[in-house]
């Protein structure tokens, strides 16, 4: 699915922060929302990134998405600086009302990064058509973002994501805005559309049950100024259910160890590498 | 995540604000810069256009003329009756049409096509009628600021049939609470609204009235300076009315602001 | 029958009006009133021949090429001065000035630059009437989403597809209620600049009529420019609904939630 011009050396990670450090100049002095990250992905991983409200989540976000320069640090995709947007690359915003354009209808607003791009006429509208169907929206193209649900409206901006062919999905608490039985369908989907394509994703989130039952892997940043706190593997099985991977004892086993790193990060426990510098 | 935003958002616009009016500063004294050039640079000849330091210094002479302050206040007494006139009328018809859905109904094509007829079109009429006298310029205000203020009541009053029905059902409050704690919050920030709006119209009536017709006021002091060739006095004049109307505008926004502090929603300049 | 009714709504009152001014005018003739049949009569005359040509129809080119210039130049300046934060700081101020000057003062200063000349009207209509188009442009760019910029940003919609797809829409609401403003202010531009400088068109006519005390025709006169406020008024509306469809939907949507 995912066509790479120069196919990446094998073990090179698809997405590497290093040292990534962001410091807000304001009048009341600086305020440093991000002191020293580092982590990378490998090509096709899932990974969560899970920490306590106000520890930097959106800014790392917007500084590996390109939509904000990092103050020290880099972030390389694919073994090239990121120095604004790149071109493989989506992001999936938590204010699915305001990240889709009003004015155009469903089918339009998936299709338009695609005709920015210049792809023909009949691979957009094939590669739209693929993408309405994965998140289950083939039978709503002609209706506008706003006349959808909130979680439809997430699907769509999903579907737009997935239409563009990214190598890596990035996705800022997606479903924090959506009700409880949508946001069960909607992780459900990302699995689904994850194991489909194996695109690289960095979703980020605050609720621990998700990051768990969805990732592959759990990045866990300590509070602000943010570090990373632990990163584990989540060795569940690949194929999950709500109902029965959410009852395995090692799902309540992770979900606890995370539950406890992060309220260790909230009491201010840091982990020693961090301390150190 | 509200720590990131407060840290990104609101010290930076702090900071920018005086650089923000530095530059506004800038952009007048840039524009008073360009005019005083073009005419000494012979672009525009001065007789038709005078450097902008003699007309400042002519505007400040003004200043200082008891018939200038004279001619200032028939402007605004015929702004300010006229509008008063319009807000009134437009308050009893509004209240009255927009709480009658038959009304309601009735009068509404009737408005669709009254509305839009340009206010100087009465112009002849007026003069027929008045002559040069302020009732002229009152007859074009009046007209012209009606109509804003009367859709904005309609609107304000649909507003209110809604919360008020489903207010009164539930807590069956009387007449006069139901008039105070419903009717009355509702609707200001529409009224408040057609007033701005209102306020603006007026004065360009007022000024126009005065140009065309000959009604008393600075509108008519522009058109005699203009046939009687003092040009700078002509252009100190237009920027007096210009600033006339920046005071008009800034005056009704803090009005606005003031009365509607404690509205939750700030109606933003879209609704028209 | 709901369209009987409806239509009974439609007409009964304008009806109601006639009827009472008609028989007002019954007995005893009125100099300032004439009856409407009179009216009626006068109107076919008056209108009805070479004046469309001579005088309608330039008033009218007029007004239409100074109101599309204004629309075009507002906003394509608003544009450039909306997305480039320090000319917005550095003009905003003098925009807002020229906004406040009431736009008749115009006609005499342009008068007296340009001279009576047919582009001297379109000009005093463009520099009437661009303001609320050019600041509700400035203000609809500045006011673009954050969000839903971002979202731009990041699938790489820049430069103009930005504007074409993201800035432009975005900004119609605002750019449509100043446009509105603009329509009515270019119409009383048209017909004063005629009233005060002119030897033909609408306003020119109208005064005649008025100053040879030819009541009925000035009658006349008034009633087109009723019609031709009437005709722009449902001409902006049927636009406006088209254009901002998504915008009023929007905002029933949000209501209703």
């Amino acid at each position: 699915m995912l066509v790479n011009e120069k196919p990446a050396v094998k073990d090179q990670p698809m997405l590497s922060v290093r040292d990534l450090k962001k410091v807000y100049k304001t009048d009341g002095g600086d305020v440093e929302a991000v002191r020293n990250l580092t982590f990378d992905l490998r090509p096709g991983e899932l990974a969560c990134l899970v920490g306590p409200s106000g520890s930097g989540k959106t800014t790392l976000l917007k500084c590996i998405s390109g939509l904000m320069a990092p103050t020290e640090g880099e972030v390389l995709l694919n073994g090239t600086r990121v120095v604004g947007p790149p071109k493989k690359m989506a992001v999936v915003f938590q204010e699915y009302g305001r990240s889709l354009f009003p004015w155009m209808r469903v089918r339009q607003n998936v299709e338009l990064p695609l005709k920015n791009h210049g792809v023909p006429k009949a691979e957009r509208d094939h590669l739209v058509d693929e993408a309405l169907e994965a998140v289950g929206l083939a039978h709503v193209p002609h209706s506008y973002p706003w006349q959808l649900s909130g979680g439809m409206q997430q699907r769509v901006a999903i579907a737009r994501a997935v239409a563009y062919q990214p190598e890596v999905l990035l996705m800022d608490e997606p479903f924090a805005a959506v009700d409880a039985q949508t946001r069960a369908d909607l992780e459900d989907l990302i699995r689904t559309v994850w194991k489909k394509l194996r695109v690289t994703v960095l979703f980020v989130t605050h609720d621990i049950d998700e990051s768990v039952y969805l990732g592959e892997r759990v990045i866990i940043l300590s509070s602000s100024p943010t570090v990373v706190q632990e990163d584990i593997i989540i060795d569940l099985p690949e194929d999950r259910d709500q109902l029965n991977t959410r009852a395995l004892p090692r799902f309540t086993e992770l979900r606890h160890h995370v539950y406890e790193q992060i309220q260790l990060a909230k009491k201010g426990h840091r982990p020693a590498a961090a301390v150190v510098s | 995540m509200t720590a990131q935003v407060t840290a990104q958002g609101t010290p930076q616009s702090r900071r920018t604000v005086p650089v923000q009016q530095f530059l506004g500063l800038a952009g007048i004294l840039g524009f008073l810069l360009t005019w005083e050039l073009i005419p000494r640079a012979g672009i525009i000849e001065p007789r038709f256009l005078p450097p902008a330091s003699e007309v400042m210094a002519e505007l400040f002479r003004a200043f200082g003329l008891t018939a200038f302050w004279l001619s200032v206040g028939e402007t605004m007494i015929a702004w300010f009756v006229g509008l008063l006139m319009a807000v009134a009328a437009a308050l009893v018809l509004g209240f009255l049409i927009g709480s009658s859905a038959f009304l309601a109904r009735a009068t509404s094509s009737s408005v669709e096509f009254l509305r839009p007829i340009p206010s100087v079109a009465l112009i002849p009429l007026a003069v027929l009628m008045f002559g040069v006298k302020i009732e002229s310029s009152l007859m074009l205000i009046v007209y012209a600021s009606f109509w804003q203020v009367f859709i904005q009541v309609l609107y304000g009053v649909a507003d209110i049939d809604l919360v008020a029905n489903n207010t009164a059902k539930s807590y069956g409050l009387g007449r006069m609470a139901r008039i105070r704690y419903v009717v009355f919050p509702t609707a200001l920030p529409y009224l408040m609204t057609g007033v701005r709006l209102a306020a603006s119209v007026a004065l360009i009536l007022a000024i126009t009235a005065e140009l065309v017709i000959g009604s008393p006021g600075l509108g008519r002091e522009i058109a005699l300076a203009q046939s009687g060739g003092a040009i700078s006095g002509m252009y100190a004049l237009v920027l007096a009315t210009g600033l006339i109307g920046v005071i008009i505008n800034m005056l009704m926004r803090f009005i606005e602001k003031k009365t509607l502090s404690w509205h939750s929603s700030v109606r933003s300049e879209v609704v028209l | 029958m709901t369209w009987l009714k409806s239509l009974a709504y439609l007409v009964g009152l304008p009806l109601l009006l006639i009827l009472i001014w008609w028989a007002a005018t019954l007995g005893r003739p009125n100099f300032f009133f004439p009856a409407p049949g009179i009216l009626m009569d006068t109107f076919g005359e008056v209108w009805f021949g070479e004046r469309i040509l001579s005088d309608v129809l330039p008033s009218l080119g007029r007004l239409l090429a100074g109101v599309a210039a204004a629309i075009g130049i507002g906003i394509a300046a608003g544009l450039l001065i909306g997305s480039v934060k320090w000319l917005r700081a550095l003009l905003e101020p003098t925009l807002e000035f020229f906004r406040a000057v009431p736009p008749p003062v115009l006609v005499p200063v342009l008068m007296l630059l340009m001279g009576i000349t047919d582009s001297m009207k379109v000009v005093v209509i463009i520099s009437g009437c661009i303001w609320p188009v050019l600041l509700n442009t400035i203000e609809g760019v500045r006011a673009v989403d954050g969000v839903l910029s971002d979202s731009a940003r990041t699938y790489g919609v820049a430069g103009w597809a930005r504007v074409r797809y993201l800035v432009l829409p975005s900004a119609s609401p605002q750019i449509m209620a100043g446009i509105r403003q603009c329509l009515s202010i270019g119409l009383i531009l048209m017909v004063i600049s005629e009233m005060f400088a002119s030897s033909s068109g609408l306003g020119f006519t109208i005064v005649q009529f008025q100053r040879s005390f030819a009541i009925p025709e000035m009658w006349s006169g008034i009633i087109v420019l009723g019609l031709i406020g009437v005709a722009m008024s449902f001409i902006f509306q049927w636009t406006e609904r088209r254009v901002l469809r998504w915008y009023h939907g929007q905002k029933e949507v949000e209501n209703a939630g």
